[in-house]
């Protein structure tokens, strides 16, 4: 009995690498230091009601951006160890199988349990003081989207100590990641990580077009609506159009793997390509969701920080609303040495090439709303210039890639590693660094240490250069992507090592950025007025924190940037607009329902992952009745008193 | 403003960290150093694309940093400051126009390249074409001659000034097969042949690469490509010949099985095998998707796992010993198995 | 300060809010793009399969119309008896609703059972999930549209269980409507089931 507990404890737990050791002993100490604090400061009650059962979209928030920036730090440690491996020729830092596991790890957790959930915390934080809601439009819903994200990188995670990591790539092309392939059970945890927290995204999706569309405050017609609101329904409406894409992929690829089907296999009749068109046309959506929002945030910091109207508001939205929809007809550009003819090639050339039109004209609107501004450069305004040079670096290297016949010569080499880093890293986190600065005082109620801030800013900067130059050069070079190593013959290590150089200087800014947060949050510098930057938009015009129910009383909009309007009519002493009578706000309540059924689909993802059904199918019985005890439970609201109101108000140091 | 000279001091250090690694590694950059007619059709177009775009990308930078100075705020600026100035239709039909007519030009030619360079393409030639049959297997590279009937693994010797058509296809999970100096890759896939044509225009030795990730020894699946003169060309395909070691169906089942492999040559190759490989060799020769993981349980132990499909057979012997240099590495790679 | 729930609506409308259950419902809306989507993807991939039959039966051996043309008439009458659930609640009678409901979710409970019995009979021949692309990708389309009908049917007999309680009221109108959304999505995905993979399979 004992052998046997051992064999199955060896197999089921990652053995045999001492860096995974050292993982075990680190997540181990954490669990209990957490478990441990929680018990001492009498906190246990607190997690619970403030925040496991919360459907408060602020607090949901900053759950989506806890849970992104420690994802940003295992995805960034593991982009780390692989630039160690690749730092000189023949390394032995990592074995083949290890890499791989940990290039396949560093980019799904990257895209889909980093930036996806950072994306979204801005959503939850921003949109709804944005357009004056009280909350989104399905408070439940999105806490449990909330839970499905997190329980599902909580699953793709556990591979790493547990069973195995998949290595098959963040994209698991089928032969690949078929049974042959991939015997191991690391497709299986990217499977089911993927595809909970994908319903958690699809789901997001849904509430915030919802949100947007039939929440906005009375008068905020769609032509005064914030930029960033609009950015948030283009990126929604290219989720809801490719996330179910993904859904059927990743079911169909399961059933491959665990019905034995012949969907994606390459025996059976089955057509592995097919995968490929199908994981792209939910893939290349995907990068513009994650960068959809980022305009909307540099839209945002650009008008704030020139004193000044965005310019071209018009031609911004019909640019995002394109480069939304042309999304969805650009898939084929990932393979075009497929061999899938010259016509085919051609259009998916073309219509990469046109979404590259829109994108530019955005870049000549965000510039010209700094011409003839009053420019001043806080951290936000800061990665918001920084992203433009970057971006258009980028989006040049974008446009080289989209001829077809070029791509030929760049494709899956690092000239393309260098490319979607520079637009996803240039692009996305940019623009979300900006929004995290940009909107911290209005999510915490106090504001980010500046001086620290810019260190942060000018390192990572300097690292991200110092990082993907050089991978362009390597690609042109012949270097090709997801090879774990390479020989001295090749001429690649200079290139290679400074590349290294500037990973780890992008580390060290991640580390100015963990010390700006902790010396801010000792240091704390409170915000008082509630709008410190000199704001444009509604959110700026309660206090920071914003209270729980958002708005006292339900704003009436009459402009554009209705909060930067108000602000010039007091100062002209021309403010008539009447205080309205304060009434009783409806709230939703708290529940323990996402967060539960949350857990039963992580049971049920678990149980799958090793085909253990007496796991997977409780799981599923226990997802069924959160679901009825939901249908079933009609007391989900309730009402703030007027005196209520009016106490908060008054704590919040605004009378009413 | 102490914090701005702080800035400008580190401006200049990416860009001449940029520069210099730039200016050093342009010297090696081997797809702008094409020996092929179609690797260097590929590189004007690639110099074409870029230098349209810089047409767009260097008028934006340097605004942009015109802008920045211009119009930062200071205790006594004279800029113009206009908050409420947010359209100028005349600008924007300026920088709608542009890129629009910019695509416009640039979808023309990427048009006409993607049908002059399209790689199923025969190339304009006087002289009969090789053909040469591809396979990526894991993790090697079969490359078959059938005129020839010969056969080598992991290495590529062509005549020079003579199209070669690649016929390529895969055993195995998706790989793409890429010589840089000649031109474009393109993938091979199993069940089905895809070709390409490529020629080199002088001899030499030219780095090729597998270029689509394939499992653990991906990084082994480079080979090298010969250019030689005709004369040498003939007599190395003779000289092959005289080598004795021949590519049966057996040998290839060996040669097949997941490991690394040195070069090897082989004098004659079974017929049809390339057709074989792409019609009824395929990934997965029945194994028993999902279930198997059951047999590893408290009560079963560490069962049949590994034993499906022949793929990942306990460890035995390489018995392929062909080839007049180096021989093949089987991975046997037990730890990993045993996770799994 | 926690009035129940029951006077939302007037209070909602009184606020000058949106209305929530109208929310509600343009949610589902978008629900059921999503699920569109989703079956969009299916079709495709069952069209891109359908001649895959790597030497195993092709959709003339195993297609039975007659089960099937059974099957569409018992989905396309609950349908029907869906819509006079929705026009009994219109008109405030809770019995005929509960009892057209009841109706609805039967039929739908015939329409998996002979979909099952289809499905085992296949088995039992031999022509599993496992016996080619073609019937990988049959079997995962019919069955994915299964699975919603059954999804479907413990949705409304949950709802049938509120309605005895709690009787018409805004919220379970609101519900009423959207599994009666639902309900119709899956007849018209249906339609095209029957259309594309048998109709066509047999022609």
């Amino acid at each position: 009995m004992l052998d046997k507990l051992i064999n199955f404890a060896s197999w089921f737990f990652v053995t045999g690498d001492p860096l995974i050791y050292g993982a075990d002993v680190a997540i181990v100490v954490t669990v209990i230091a957490i478990v441990f604090a929680l018990t001492y400061f009498k906190k246990w009650g607190w997690l619970w009601r403030e925040w496991l059962t919360t459907v408060d979209h602020k607090r949901v928030g900053i759950m989506y951006i806890v849970s992104a920036l420690l994802m940003l730090f295992r995805g960034g440690f593991d982009a780390l160890m692989l630039r160690t491996q690749l730092s000189f020729p023949d390394m032995k830092f990592l074995s083949p199988e290890h890499y791989n596991q940990v290039f396949t790890t560093h980019g799904v957790i990257m895209i889909l349990f980093m930036a996806m959930p950072l994306m979204f915390g801005l959503f939850n934080i921003a949109v709804p003081l944005q357009i004056g809601a009280r909350d989104v439009a399905f408070p439940f819903l999105n806490a449990l989207s909330f839970w499905l994200f997190f329980f599902g990188a909580m699953l793709f995670n556990m591979s790493f100590v547990i069973g195995g990591s998949a290595d098959a790539g963040w994209l698991s092309y089928p032969p690949l990641s078929e049974m042959t392939g991939s015997p191991g059970v690391g497709e299986d945890f990217y499977i089911w990580g993927v595809q909970i927290s994908g319903i958690g995204s699809l789901m997001t999706g849904i509430n915030f077009i919802a949100t947007i569309v039939k929440m906005r405050a009375p008068g905020m017609s769609w032509s005064r609506m914030p930029m960033f609101t609009w950015s948030v329904l283009a990126s929604c409406i290219a989720i809801i159009a490719a996330f179910p894409v993904l859904t059927v992929t990743l079911a169909l690829l399961f059933v491959d793997r665990y019905l034995g089907a012949h969907i994606f296999t390459m025996d059976g009749g089955g057509n592995a390509m097919m995968y490929v068109n199908l994981i792209w046309m939910w893939g290349h959506p995907e990068v513009y969701i994650v960068v959809l929002p980022a305009f909307g945030v540099y839209s945002e910091v650009v008008a704030t920080f020139s004193k000044k109207r965005l310019f071209g508001y018009a031609s911004m939205v019909f640019a995002m609303m394109a480069i939304s929809v042309v999304s969805y007809y650009t898939w084929l550009h990932h393979f075009f040495t497929m061999g899938s003819g010259a016509n085919v090639n051609t259009f998916f050339a073309i219509s990469t090439m046109i979404i590259s039109i829109p994108t530019g004209v955005k870049i000549f609107n965000w510039l010209f709303t700094m011409y003839r501004g009053r420019l001043s450069f806080p951290t936000p305004m800061l990665w918001t210039i920084a992203f433009i040079p970057c971006f258009v670096i980028g989006g040049m290297t974008g446009v080289m890639l989209s001829v077809a016949p070029a791509d030929f010569q760049f494709h899956n080499s690092y000239f393309l590693i260098a490319h979607f880093h520079q637009v996803l890293i240039g692009g996305a986190v940019f623009g979300y660094f900006a929004g995290l600065f940009y909107w911290w005082p209005k999510i915490f109620g106090f504001k980010l240490n500046e001086t620290i801030g810019k260190w942060a800013f000018w390192v990572w900067n300097i690292g991200f250069y110092v990082c993907f130059m050089p991978q362009y050069v390597v690609g042109l070079d012949g270097m090709t992507r997801r090879i774990s190593t390479y020989g001295w013959d090749k001429g690649w290590w200079g290139l290679n090592f400074a590349s290294t150089v500037g990973g780890f200087l992008m580390g060290i800014g991640f580390l100015f950025l963990v010390w700006q947060i902790a010396h801010s949050i000792k240091f704390m510098e409170m915000d008082t007025t509630g709008d410190p930057w000199g704001g444009r938009t509604l959110e700026w015009s309660i206090p920071s924190p914003a209270p729980l129910y958002n708005f006292a009383t339900t704003p009436i909009v009459t402009d554009r940037d209705e909060w930067w309007e108000e602000k010039q009519r007091m100062a002209a002493g021309k403010a008539e607009k009447k205080r309205q009578e304060l009434s009783p706000i409806h709230m939703p309540k708290n529940s323990a329902i996402p967060f539960l059924q949350a857990i039963c689909w992580f049971t049920a993802g678990f149980g799958l992952v090793f085909h253990w059904l007496w796991i997977a199918i409780p799981g599923f019985l226990g997802v069924a009745a959160t679901l009825l005890a939901h249908s079933f439970n009609y007391d989900t609201d309730y009402y703030i008193s007027v005196d209520e109101i009016k106490r908060r108000e008054a704590a919040a140091r605004r009378t009413v | 403003m102490k914090f701005l000279s702080i800035v400008r001091r580190f401006a200049a250090f990416p860009m001449l960290a940029a520069i210099t690694l730039v200016a050093a590694g342009c010297k090696s950059m081997i797809v702008f150093d094409p020996k092929g007619p179609v690797g260097s059709q590929q590189r004007d177009l690639i110099y074409f694309t870029v230098g349209l775009c810089l047409i767009v990308t260097v008028p934006v930078l340097l605004l942009m940093v015109w802008i920045l100075w211009r119009f930062r705020e200071k205790r006594s600026s004279e800029a113009p400051y206009q908050p409420e100035w947010s359209h100028s239709t005349k600008l924007e039909i300026i920088w709608w126009g542009v890129p629009v007519v910019l695509i416009l030009v640039l979808a023309v030619v990427t048009g006409r390249y993607t049908h002059e360079l399209d790689p199923a393409k025969p190339l304009r030639s006087d002289v009969r074409p090789v053909t040469v049959q591809v396979a990526s297997l894991d993790w090697k590279w079969l490359f078959q001659y059938p005129d020839q009937g010969i056969a080598t693994v992991n290495y590529l010797v062509i005549p020079e000034k003579t199209p070669i058509r690649f016929e390529l296809t895969s055993d195995g999970p998706m790989n793409s097969f890429w010589v840089p100096q000649l031109g474009g890759m393109v993938y091979t896939m199993s069940g089905m042949a895809t070709t390409l044509h490529l020629q080199a225009d002088e001899p030499g030795s030219y780095m090729g690469t597998g270029a689509n990730f394939t499992g653990r020894e991906f990084a082994k699946m480079a080979f090298t490509t010969e250019a030689v003169k005709r004369a040498d060309f003939d007599k190395w395909v003779a000289d092959a010949k005289a080598s004795g070691n021949a590519l049966t169906e057996d040998s290839y089942r060996q040669l097949a099985r997941p490991g690394t492999s040195g070069q090897l040559t082989f004098a004659s190759i079974s017929p049809g095998l390339f057709h074989k490989i792409v019609h009824e060799y395929s990934m997965s020769r029945g194994a028993p998707a999902g279930i198997g993981r059951k047999a590893i349980t408290l009560s079963g132990g560490l069962a049949t796992e590994h034993t499906e499909g022949g793929q990942l057979a306990p460890d035995s012997e390489p018995s392929v010993h062909a080839g007049h240099h180096g021989h093949m590495i089987h991975g046997s790679d037990s730890a990993q198995d045993q996770r799994k | 300060m926690a009035h129940s729930a029951d006077h939302t609506h007037h209070i909602v409308h009184e606020d000058g809010h949106h209305d929530l259950e109208e929310l509600r419902k343009f949610g589902f809306w978008l629900f059921l793009i999503t699920d569109c989507i989703l079956f969009s993807v299916l079709f495709a991939t069952f069209a891109v399969l359908k001649n895959s039959t790597a030497g195993g039966p092709g959709p003339k051996d195993i297609i039975e119309m007659p089960g099937v043309i059974a099957e569409t008439f018992i989905l396309l009458t609950s349908s029907f008896t869906s819509g006079l659930a929705v026009l009994a609640m219109n008109n405030g009678s809770r019995k005929g609703l509960i009892g057209w409901l009841a109706v609805t979710i039967l039929l739908g409970a015939c329409f998996i059972g002979l979909e099952a019995s289809e499905f085992l009979k296949l088995v039992s021949e031999g022509h599993t999930i496992r016996t080619s692309a073609f019937l990988s990708g049959f079997f995962t389309l019919v069955g994915t549209h299964g699975l919603h009908v059954s999804v479907g049917f413990f949705w409304i007999l949950a709802l049938i269980l509120q309605l005895s309680r709690h009787g018409i009221t805004p919220v379970t109108v609101r519900k009423v409507q959207i599994t009666s959304l639902y309900w119709h999505f899956l007849d018209a995905v249906w339609i095209f089931v029957f259309s594309i993979v048998y109709l066509m399979g047999v022609i």
